[in-house]
């Protein structure tokens, strides 16, 4: 398929369940740990996690400006804290995002992990509606998304999975499912 | 499968998954807690005493208190877990009443069942619960245990134990990967536990769940030293908040953590650092005096 090779931000979080679902479509990919790392992939994936750890790691470590310089010409995907972190606004101050992608979002929006679930979203990735499977995890929710960003999946009335230009977001994981629609969608951006 | 009848497995699990290559750290009171927040904890653990005051002080340890339980979840935005004692399902009932994000069912607070562990799978909020063995991690897999640890030895300062448990748990799984079927179906009558997920194990190479090192861990390079054993998270407890220097301890053994295969890093984080908390001999505890037993 892609020989791109896939960067995912392992600094924190479930890294390790991105790369299972890459190498199922047979799409190398490599950790990234340092600036440098960037240098040796195409694309980036930030995962899930905890958002406000991978922002601090992200400052201590010099990878905010790298990443948004690799964001000018490779696509970028980020899955529930990723989204927090490509994000151009959160409504919790503890947190500076990227500002990847013009939408804002909510931390931990439907509450704590007793809040968490699974249900049947809808997605539209090429003009037709299917039903998918989505797992939302102390999740966010997209707030608002300028007109410039396409969105592509809803949980009820929520956005939950948005894209613009090369960045691409979900608030929810398909990295937990068994379906690999998502992923091969973005080997596809 | 064995987890078919919990409708929430997958959200339990996924918790988990969210906290690999992080540090958990053990935290008495709000402001403990957000020290470890700002450091970069990935979740705190919420305890009335930590492991080395509760091996000091002797006395029943308890559940957390609830209003410190409260503060802690109101302080900071990453999870809190917090402990209950062994087969006290009723500590456990209000932990998920308080909707903590994860349920550590711990050997370090004075057991209340001495036969029966909490059957965790009618609870909405995941359990992680601690093991010395494999047998032990599968034994509470099969109770609905979303998230294993190592028992090492809590309070000590010496990872000896923890070691000790992971080994044993990652030597065992090499053992059974290379089994037959009727091997596997003799090794879960030994362990008792249910034969699938002797065979999931064996078929994964690995725990079927998140597998994190506990007990112990005093320094970055022990830190380093778990994750180079094959545990994918660390939990620290009186680790840092017995150090001189809490803060830098934290941050240092979260900087551990992220690089722990890269040596340069880890001396990095470890150049900072005051003293690290005392560490006791294993021989030198009293055998009833020992947590992992429990």
């Amino acid at each position: 398929m892609s020989k791109d090779t896939v960067g995912i931000l392992a600094l924190q979080g479930d890294f390790e369940m991105h790369r299972q679902m890459f190498s199922r479509l047979d799409v190398r990919t490599m950790l990234v740990r340092i600036p440098d790392d960037l240098n040796h992939v195409d694309r980036l994936v930030i995962p899930g996690g905890e958002s406000s750890t991978m922002n601090l790691l992200m400052k201590r470590y010099n990878m905010m400006q790298p990443v948004i310089k690799f964001a000018s010409d490779r696509p970028v995907w980020g899955t529930c804290a990723g989204l927090i972190l490509l994000a151009a606004k959160i409504d919790d101050p503890q947190i500076q995002p990227l500002g990847l992608i013009d939408i804002s979002a909510s931390r931990n929006a439907y509450g704590r992990q007793i809040e968490s679930f699974v249900a049947e979203g809808i997605l539209r990735l090429d003009g037709n509606e299917r039903a998918y499977e989505m797992v939302f995890i102390r999740a966010p929710k997209i707030l608002s998304a300028s007109d410039s960003v396409e969105t592509l999946g809803w949980y009820e009335n929520e956005i939950t999975m948005a894209k613009q230009g090369r960045v691409l977001v979900t608030a929810f994981h398909p990295e937990l499912t068994d379906d690999l629609t998502i992923h091969e969608y973005y080997l596809g951006v | 499968m064995y987890y078919d009848r919990d409708p929430r497995w997958k959200l339990k699990v996924g918790l988990a998954e969210m906290l690999k290559g992080g540090v958990i750290m053990d935290v008495t009171n709000a402001e403990q807690a957000k020290i470890a927040e700002d450091a970069g904890a990935v979740a705190v653990m919420a305890l009335e005493r930590v492991p080395s005051d509760i091996r000091a002080q002797g006395g029943v340890a308890r559940m957390a208190n609830v209003e410190v339980i409260q503060k802690i979840k109101e302080t900071v935005s990453i999870p809190v877990m917090a402990k209950c004692r062994i087969g006290h399902f009723a500590e456990a009932q209000l932990l998920q009443e308080l909707e903590v994000d994860y349920i550590d069912e711990s050997e370090v607070l004075t057991p209340a069942d001495e036969q029966f562990h909490v059957d965790k799978w009618p609870y909405k909020v995941p359990f992680v619960c601690g093991c010395r063995n494999l047998g032990e991690a599968l034994r509470r897999i099969s109770e609905g245990a979303a998230m294993i640890r190592t028992k090492g030895e809590a309070g000590s300062g010496n990872i000896v134990e923890a070691v000790r448990h992971m080994r044993m748990v990652m030597s065992h799984i090499r053992r059974l990967k290379a089994m037959s079927p009727e091997e596997l179906k003799a090794e879960a009558q030994e362990m008792k536990v249910p034969v699938e997920i002797v065979v999931e194990t064996a078929k994964l190479g690995k725990l079927p769940v998140p597998n994190f090192a506990a007990g112990g861990i005093a320094t970055p390079a022990d830190s380093s030293l778990m994750m180079q054993l094959g545990a994918e998270a660390v939990f620290v407890g009186s680790g840092i908040f017995k150090s001189s220097d809490p803060p830098r301890r934290a941050k240092a053994i979260v900087e551990a953590t992220t690089h722990w295969n890269d040596p340069k890093a880890v001396l990095d984080a470890t150049r900072p650092l005051g003293d690290a908390m005392e560490g006791l001999e294993i021989s030198e505890i009293p055998e009833e005096k020992l947590l992992q037993t429990r």
